[in-house]
């Protein structure tokens, strides 16, 4: 028999629906799959087996019964943000030691509504503030790419790491992730899967920790562009829980594949050329904008002026909001509790050892930048040059711009404990040089793989859209991955 | 702007994390870096500018001012690292 583990969600459900195998054999696969290849990648933090192969009996009935839904029977990984109801949900950070809600996240329990099955939690940055998933308090993922005739071990990018590992080392058939500055698209990238965050509200946010409640939105990554349609029209919806979920329909997103992109607009921000990109970077990029253009797409030069401060900005507004949301964490309600002499002494004791390097960093930047007297100057700031940014992208679609084409990130993966990147947190930050803009601006962008770099690593180009518009960015994301290829890793592990 | 190892200890303290004097010193100069790098912010006009509070313009919907839920107790002590019949226990707060 051909190994399951190697369909897309849309092959599997297919075959599924053809009564070719069961959910039962699927999840088997997949089980198998992770028991074999977890210790070398680490992308679960915890493998949810006897609730899987329940959640898959189950789905075999409903399906003998004649009742399948959309995602009946594919089994994906859940990052460890996600609360889950009675399973390990820690934001990867020690402080939330033990933590089993007793309340599933909306995004998650939409999945379960339709069908889908529980692998288990996925690995990622510590409250999902990093680019590489070395903050993880349950260490590094590895990515399962290596470069050309070399056994260093890369990170998969990160927050989302966890996510964008299992799906390229066939470790689940999708994963969910959150991007709050980059944290689907760049570990996306990195792997070579598809990773798209929606516009800011498609998505509900409860029962997903809170890292910057204005930037997080959740989304899907897979093995292509078709199964991230057919994941995200399951994970959206309007949420009473979140007031800034949209009531807005959720399209048929899988539809919109093989649509033309004839006449379409695409717009290339002269300010994503970097000083300093290197060359196969801005080739991929030329490359992107040849293969669109053969299918008929107009491509036009665009003005985002305000593009190179959405970084400096993103690391005011989010360090500030997180360190309101991060407040929770004080020993009382759950996690971890450290002794103290005192109340305020064992708060500090049990934030001082539950939170790692990266966290507390954060957390007190954006303590420094809400304290009295500097808010104007920081916050009050950031805050007028978000409007300034999203205004940038609004006139490029006055103008009539549909779709905005960018590399996905500045390099390919890079190496596991970089000394360079370990020693300076602002040139780890730089990695979300392309992507931060659209979180800055609540626009959907997809990460779609586009190519190899030199050293035969993935490389992926970005696509952002107009509000609410994933439709479009499927359609053409679909056009790149139709004339890019697929890309999958060597199996080493 | 920039901070002094004073300022770092004092925002630990806001912040609740206990530092030592040797992680204080190596957070000064970390959220210097980081403060060095937003300082370029301050070169754009922002004058009449408008702050964002929403990135999408949309009217917050609002919940019915009704009793949607409760009688939680047992589901929200479940994982409190110590309680007591229905409450949070915590050292003493109050001499």
């Amino acid at each position: 028999m051909t190994d399951l583990t190697r369909l897309t969600i849309a092959e599997a459900r297919d075959e599924m629906g053809k009564g070719a195998f069961s959910s039962v054999e699927l999840t088997e696969a997949y089980l198998k799959a992770i028991d074999a290849a977890n210790a070398a990648i680490n992308a679960y933090v915890t493998v949810t087996a006897d609730k899987a192969l329940d959640m898959a009996k189950a789905s075999d009935a409903r399906r003998a019964a004649g009742t399948a839904g959309a995602l009946e029977g594919i089994p994906l990984g859940i990052k460890d943000l996600y609360a889950t109801e009675g399973v390990h949900t820690q934001a990867c950070s020690h402080v939330l030691d033990g933590f089993e809600p007793r309340y599933e996240s909306t995004v998650t329990a939409n999945l379960w509504a339709d069908g889908a099955v529980m692998l288990g939690k996925l690995n990622m940055d510590e409250f999902a503030m990093g680019s590489s998933n070395e903050t993880s308090y349950y260490g590094p993922v590895i990515n399962p790419w290596r470069a050309e005739g070399s056994d260093a071990r890369l990170v998969p990018g990160g927050s989302s790491g966890g996510s964008a590992a299992a799906v390229a080392a066939w470790l689940c058939a999708g994963a969910t992730a959150t991007d709050t500055g980059g944290s689907i698209r760049q570990p996306a990238a990195f792997t070579g899967t598809v990773g798209i965050k929606p516009t800011y509200g498609r998505c509900s946010r409860w029962g997903i920790a809170a890292f910057a409640s204005s930037l997080d939105q959740a989304g899907p990554i897979a093995r292509d562009v078709r199964d991230a349609a057919i994941l995200l029209k399951s994970m959206a919806s309007v949420d009473d829980k979140d007031t800034t979920s949209v009531d807005l329909p959720v399209p048929d997103y899988e539809a919109a594949l093989g649509g033309s992109v004839k006449g379409l607009k695409i717009g290339i921000p002269r300010e994503y050329r970097m000083d300093g990109m290197p060359a196969e970077i801005d080739a991929l990029w030329q490359q992107g904008i040849a293969w669109l253009k053969d299918a008929g797409a107009e491509i036009v030069d665009i003005e985002l002026p305000h593009t190179k401060y959405a970084l400096p900005a993103y690391y005011i507004v989010a360090p500030a909001e997180a360190s309101s949301n991060l407040a929770r964490y004080d020993g009382v309600r759950y996690g971890l509790r450290m002794p103290g002499k005192d109340i305020v002494d064992m708060y500090e004791q049990t934030r001082a050892a539950g939170f790692g390097q990266e966290v507390k960093r954060r957390i007190m930047i954006g303590t420094y930048v809400l304290s009295a007297g500097y808010y104007d100057a920081y916050y009050l700031r950031a805050q007028k040059l978000r409007t300034l940014i999203k205004r940038d992208f609004e006139l490029a679609f006055d103008a009539g711009v549909d779709a905005i084409l960018t590399p996905a990130t500045p390099s390919s993966a890079f190496a596991v404990g970089d000394e360079s990147l370990a020693s300076d947190p602002v040139k780890m930050y730089l990695n979300d040089v392309f992507t931060v803009t659209v979180n800055m601006a609540g626009l959907p962008g997809i990460a779609v793989p586009a190519g190899l770099d030199p050293k035969g690593l993935p490389l992926g180009l970005q696509l952002i859209g107009r509000p609410f518009e994933e439709e479009t960015l499927f359609r053409t994301a679909h056009v790149i991955e139709q004339a890019a290829g697929r890309f999958a890793p060597k199996r080493w592990w | 702007m920039s901070v002094d190892l004073a300022t770092v200890k004092r925002v630990a303290h806001l912040a609740r994390i206990a530092v030592s004097e040797e992680d204080a010193a190596r957070m000064e100069g970390e959220l210097n870096a980081i403060l060095g790098f937003v300082e370029q912010l301050s070169e754009v006009d922002v004058d009449g500018v408008e702050p964002m509070t929403s990135v999408t313009p949309m009217q917050m919907r609002k919940r019915t001012d009704t009793v949607t839920d409760g009688s939680k107790t047992a589901d929200i002590l479940a994982n409190a690292p110590e309680s007591a019949e229905t409450f949070f226990t915590v050292p003493k707060v109050v001499e």
